[in-house]
C-alpha cells in the first residue's frame, strides 16, 4: 500500500520534473561548471554547468517512461502470443516456443546489446532490443495458464452455449490468467529499469544530451575521480527507483499469492 | 543414457542454422557493414578501395550466398577471418575465452560461497533480526544497476583505497577482484533470497518432523537433508547463472576492461564484424546446449525420483 | 509403574487451544488408543510429547512426564536423546517422514549414528535382523530403495521398523494406518501387535476409527474438540459408553469382534 502509493508519487514526479527541475536541465554555464554542491546548485553542476539536480529530475521521465513503456509493451505482446500458443496449439505453438525456450536460456542483456547495436543507439531501439528479448517470459507464462484454463469445465460449457473465440477468450481466459501475468509484470519493472538503464551506459540507449540516468553516469564517469558525486547521483537514483518499484512488486505478488507472505 | 546425450548433440544442429541465420539476417536488415564502420564517410579512402574490399570479403554477394558460404567454412573447421583486425577468428576468440572462464568460476565460487550459507542462515533464523537484516540486504543487491556496484567499487577500492587496479591490467587476480565482486554481489543477493525461500520450504516438510522424531540433531538434518533437496532447485539457477556468465558480462567487461568474449562482442557488434559476431552465436548456441544438458544429468544423478522415472507430486 | 504420564495438559496453537485438560497414563506393554474425530487434537497429543508442535505450538499448562523426565521441558540437547531410542514414532505417511531422495537404509544408519557408535556393517547387521524379525523377507532391497519405491502399506510398515531399530520402550503412532486399503491396514496393525508381543514396547494408537481402536488397544481415550469425553479399558468404552459422543461414534461404524 505504502509502496503503491510511493510508485504513483514517483510517476507523477517524473510526469511534473520539468516544472519541479530548478533549473533547465540543458541549459549551460561553462563559467560554472563542475561547480561543487552549494546552495543554487545543491548538486553541483556537470562539466557544462548543467545543473545537476535538475538533470537528475528530469532523467527520471526518460528512465521510468522508458520502463513503464517497456513493461506494458512485453507484456501485452507476451501474453498475446501466449494465450495464441495454448489456444491454438500446432506447429506454429511448437515453433514459437521453441523460439521462446532459446531466448530465455541466451544471455538476455548480450543479446539485447546485439539487437541495439545492430539497430544503432538511442532508447526507442533500446526499448526495442530489450523489448524482443523480454517477451517470451510472457508467452511462457500465458501459454501455461491458457492451457490450464482450456481445461475448465466452464470453458467447455461457454463453448457449447455457443461463444465464438474471441468472445471466450476476452470474456473467461484473459481475466483469469490476468493476475499472475501483472504480477510477474510489476516485479519485471525493476529489473527493466536498471537494464534499460545499463544498455544507456554503454552508449547504446538514450543518447547525450538526453537527461537519462544510465547515460549520465557514463558521461560523467571521468569525473568520477575529482567529482564522484556527479556520477553516483543519477546511479543513486536508479537505485531508488528501481527499489520502490521492487517493494511494490513484492507487495502485489504476496497480496496475490499468500504463499510468499514473510517470504 | 549414451543415447541420450547423443540426442541432445544432434538438437544442436537446428538450433546453430537457426541462431546463426537469424543473426546474419539481422545483420543485413539494419544496412550497415564493416567496411562502412571500417572506412567511415570520411571521404579519405576511394570508392575504388571500399568496392576492392567489399568484394575480398564477399560482401557484394547476395545475403544467402555470405550466409552459406560462412556456413560451408564452419563446416569445415574453418570460421573465417575477423573483417577488422584480419585475424582468424578461432584464434581470437578462443585467445579471449580463458578471461571469461576465470571470472565466471571466480564469481560462482563467490557467489555460492556468500548466499548458500548466509541464505540457510536466514531460513533457520526466520523473522528473527538477523533473517530481517539479511533480507535488506538482499533486498538492495538486487536494486542496484551492476554498472553502479561497478564504480562504487571503483571509487572505493581503485580510487580511494588504491588497492586494485582501476581498469584490468592483464588477465590475473588483482585485476579480477573487482569484476568479480561487482558479479558476486547481484547474484549473491539474487541467491540468498532462492536459497532462503527453498530452505524454508524444504524445513515445512514432513521428512524433517519424520528425523526430529528420531532424534537427529538439527545441524544433520539441515546440511544432509534439507540442503540436498534444496540444492536441486538452486543447482539449475545456478547453471542458468553460469550460462549467461560465459556468454560474457558486456557490461562488466567493458567497465573493467576485461579481456573477456562479452567485450568482444560488444566490440564486434559495433564494427559489424559479422564472422567474429557468428562465432559469438555459435558460443552461445553451444553454452544454451550445453548448459541445459549438465542440468539435466545433473538431476538424473542427484534426484532418484528422476532417475528411477518415478513422478513427483 | 507407568511409563508416560500425561497431567491436565493443555496445548495451544497461535494462542488457540487446541487441548485442553488432558490427562491419561500409559503403562508398560499396553496399547492405549486415543479415538476422535480429525481435529479433535489428537495428532497434537503426541506431537506434544515429542517436541513436535513446531513454532506456534505450545505447552501452555500442564506436564508430561517420561522416566522422570517433564517432555515439553527438554532442552533440545537432551531432547534429542530421548526422541528416537525412548519415544518412536510412526506417522500416517511414513513415506514422507524420508527425505524422498536419500535411501532408507542411508537414512536408519543417520539415526542410529546419532545415538549410538556402530559401525555401518554393524548397523546392517542390526537392521536386516530386526526386519527379519518383523517379517520381512527382503531387508536387504528395502535398505537399498528409496522412500518413494516402497508401496504404501510397505511404507507404513518400514515406518515401524524404523522407529523399533532404536528400540524405545514408547511407540506414538499417529493414525498409521488411515491412509492404507483394508486388505493392507491388516498386516500394518499385525506388525503393531508383533512389535509389542516381540519387544514388550509400550503403544499409542491415534486413530479416527474407533473399530480399529476396539480391535486394538487395552484402553481407549475418547477425545472431542480437544477435551476427554471418556476414558477407560475397551470393554467399558465399547460395551457400556457412558458418553453421549461415544455412542454416536460406535453408532456411526459397524462393529468389530475382538479377536
Amino acid at each position: 500500500m505504502i509502496f503503491g502509493v510511493l510508485a504513483v508519487l514517483l510517476i507523477l514526479f517524473s510526469i511534473f520534473s520539468e516544472y519541479i527541475a530548478p533549473y533547465d536541465p540543458y541549459m549551460q554555464d561553462l563559467v560554472n561548471a563542475k561547480a561543487p554542491p552549494s546552495a543554487a546548485h545543491p548538486m553541483g553542476t556537470d562539466r557544462y554547468g548543467r545543473d545537476l539536480l535538475s538533470r537528475v529530475i528530469v532523467g527520471s521521465r526518460a528512465s521510468i517512461f522508458s520502463t513503464l513503456l517497456l513493461v506494458a509493451v512485453i507484456t501485452c505482446f507476451g501474453t498475446a502470443v501466449g494465450i495464441f500458443c495454448g489456444w491454438n496449439g500446432g506447429w506454429l505453438d511448437t515453433v514459437l516456443m521453441r523460439i521462446s525456450d532459446m531466448f530465455l536460456a541466451f544471455p538476455g542483456l548480450v543479446f539485447a546489446l546485439a539487437v541495439a547495436g545492430i539497430l544503432g543507439g538511442g532508447l526507442q531501439n533500446a526499448i526495442i532490443a530489450l523489448a524482443a528479448i523480454s517477451w517470451p517470459k510472457y508467452a511462457r507464462l500465458a501459454r501455461s495458464q491458457t492451457l490450464a484454463q482450456k481445461e475448465n469445465a466452464y470453458l467447455k460449457a461457454a463453448k457449447l452455449s455457443g461463444s465464438n473465440t474471441a468472445q471466450i477468450i476476452l470474456r473467461h481466459i484473459l481475466p483469469n490468467i490476468l493476475g499472475p501475468i501483472l504480477v510477474t509484470a510489476m516485479l519485471d519493472i525493476g529489473t527493466m529499469m536498471m537494464e534499460l538503464a545499463g544498455l544507456s551506459f554503454l552508449g547504446l540507449g538514450a543518447k547525450a544530451p538526453t537527461a537519462e540516468w544510465g547515460s549520465m553516469m557514463s558521461d560523467t564517469r571521468s569525473l568520477m575521480t575529482t567529482a564522484p558525486f556527479i556520477t553516483f547521483a543519477p546511479g543513486i537514483a536508479i537505485f531508488f527507483s528501481v527499489m520502490i518499484f521492487n517493494l511494490l512488486g513484492d507487495a502485489i505478488r504476496d497480496y496475490a499469492d499468500p504463499k510468499y507472505r514473510g517470504r | 543414457m549414451k543415447k541420450y546425450v547423443l540426442q541432445r548433440i544432434v538438437q544442436l544442429i537446428p538450433i546453430l542454422i537457426g541462431i546463426t541465420f537469424l543473426s546474419f539476417a539481422m545483420m543485413h536488415i539494419a544496412g550497415s557493414d564493416a567496411i562502412y564502420e571500417l572506412y567511415g564517410d570520411k571521404g579519405a579512402v576511394s570508392q575504388e578501395i571500399i568496392d576492392a574490399k567489399r568484394a575480398e570479403l564477399g560482401l557484394d554477394q547476395p545475403f544467402l550466398t555470405q550466409y552459406l558460404a560462412w556456413l560451408g567454412g564452419f563446416l569445415t573447421g574453418d570460421m573465417g577471418i575477423s573483417y577488422i583486425s584480419g585475424r582468424d577468428v578461432f584464434q581470437t576468440f578462443i585467445s579471449k575465452l580463458p578471461a571469461t572462464l576465470l571470472l565466471t568460476a571466480l564469481s560462482i565460487a563467490v557467489t555460492v560461497l556468500i548466499s548458500i550459507p548466509l541464505g540457510v542462515l536466514a531460513a533457520l533464523r526466520h523473522d528473527r533480526w538477523i533473517d530481517y537484516l539479511l533480507r535488506i540486504f538482499s533486498f538492495i543487491g538486487n536494486s542496484l544497476p551492476n554498472f553502479f556496484v561497478a564504480l562504487l567499487l571503483m571509487q572505493l577500492f581503485a580510487i580511494r583505497f588504491s588497492l586494485f587496479p582501476v581498469i584490468a591490467d592483464g588477465v590475473n587476480l588483482s585485476s579480477a577482484v573487482m569484476p568479480t565482486l561487482t558479479l558476486a554481489i547481484a547474484m549473491s543477493a539474487k541467491y540468498m533470497r532462492q536459497v532462503r525461500a527453498t530452505v524454508l520450504e524444504e524445513l515445512n516438510k514432513d521428512y524433517v518432523l519424520g528425523a526430529k522424531a528420531r532424534g537427529i540433531r538439527g545441524r544433520v538434518i539441515v546440511w544432509k537433508n534439507v540442503l540436498k533437496s534444496s540444492m536441486l532447485t538452486i543447482l539449475t539457477l545456478l547453471a542458468l547463472s553460469i550460462g549467461s556468465l560465459l556468454g560474457g558480462t558486456a557490461i562488466i567487461e567493458s567497465i573493467f576492461m576485461w579481456d573477456g568474449v562479452g567485450k568482444l562482442a560488444v566490440d564486434a557488434i559495433t564494427m559489424r564484424d559479422y564472422p567474429l559476431i557468428q562465432a559469438y552465436v555459435v558460443w552461445m548456441a553451444l553454452i544454451y546446449v550445453l548448459v541445459n544438458l549438465i542440468t539435466d544429468l545433473l538431476y538424473r544423478f542427484l534426484d532418484p525420483r528422476i532417475r528411477l522415472g518415478v513422478q513427483i507430486d | 509403574m507407568e511409563l508416560l504420564r500425561y497431567d491436565h495438559v493443555d496445548i495451544s496453537y497461535n494462542g488457540v487451544p487446541a487441548i485442553q485438560d488432558v490427562s491419561f497414563t500409559l503403562e508398560p506393554g499396553e496399547i492405549l488408543g486415543i479415538v476422535g474425530e480429525s481435529g479433535c487434537g489428537k495428532s497434537t497429543l503426541l506431537k506434544a510429547a515429542m517436541g513436535l508442535l513446531g513454532d506456534q505450538g505450545l505447552v501452555t499448562r500442564g506436564d508430561i512426564w517420561y522416566k522422570g523426565l517433564n517432555l515439553p521441558d527438554l532442552p533440545d540437547k537432551v531432547r534429542r536423546t530421548i526422541n528416537g531410542p525412548e519415544l518412536g514414532m510412526i506417522f500416517q505417511n511414513a513415506g514422507t517422514s524420508f527425505c524422498p531422495i536419500r535411501t532408507v537404509g542411508v537414512q536408519l544408519y543417520e539415526a542410529l549414528r546419532e545415538h549410538e557408535a556402530v559401525s555401518k556393517a554393524e548397523f546392517q547387521d542390526r537392521a536386516l535382523a530386526l526386519l527379519d524379525k518383523l517379517g520381512f523377507s527382503n531387508g536387504m532391497r528395502i535398505l537399498q530403495s528409496y522412500p518413494f519405491e516402497l508401496s504404501g502399506g510397505m511404507q507404513q510398515r518400514v515406518g515401524i521398523a524404523a522407529a523399533m531399530l532404536l528400540q524405545p520402550s514408547v511407540l506414538l503412532a499417529d493414525e498409521p494406518t488411515s491412509a492404507l486399503d483394508v486388505s493392507v491396514q491388516k498386516q500394518v496393525l499385525e506388525e503393531m501387535l508383533l512389535v509389542r508381543k516381540t519387544f514388550g514396547t509400550a503403544i499409542v494408537l491415534v486413530s479416527h476409527n474407533i473399530s480399529l481402536i476396539g480391535a486394538m488397544a487395552d484402553r481407549v481415550l475418547v477425545l472431542k474438540g480437544g477435551k476427554t469425553i471418556e476414558c477407560g479399558t475397551v470393554q467399558q468404552v465399547l460395551t457400556s459408553p457412558q458418553a453421549a459422543y461415544t455412542q454416536a461414534l460406535l453408532a456411526a461404524v459397524p462393529r468389530l469382534r475382538r479377536g
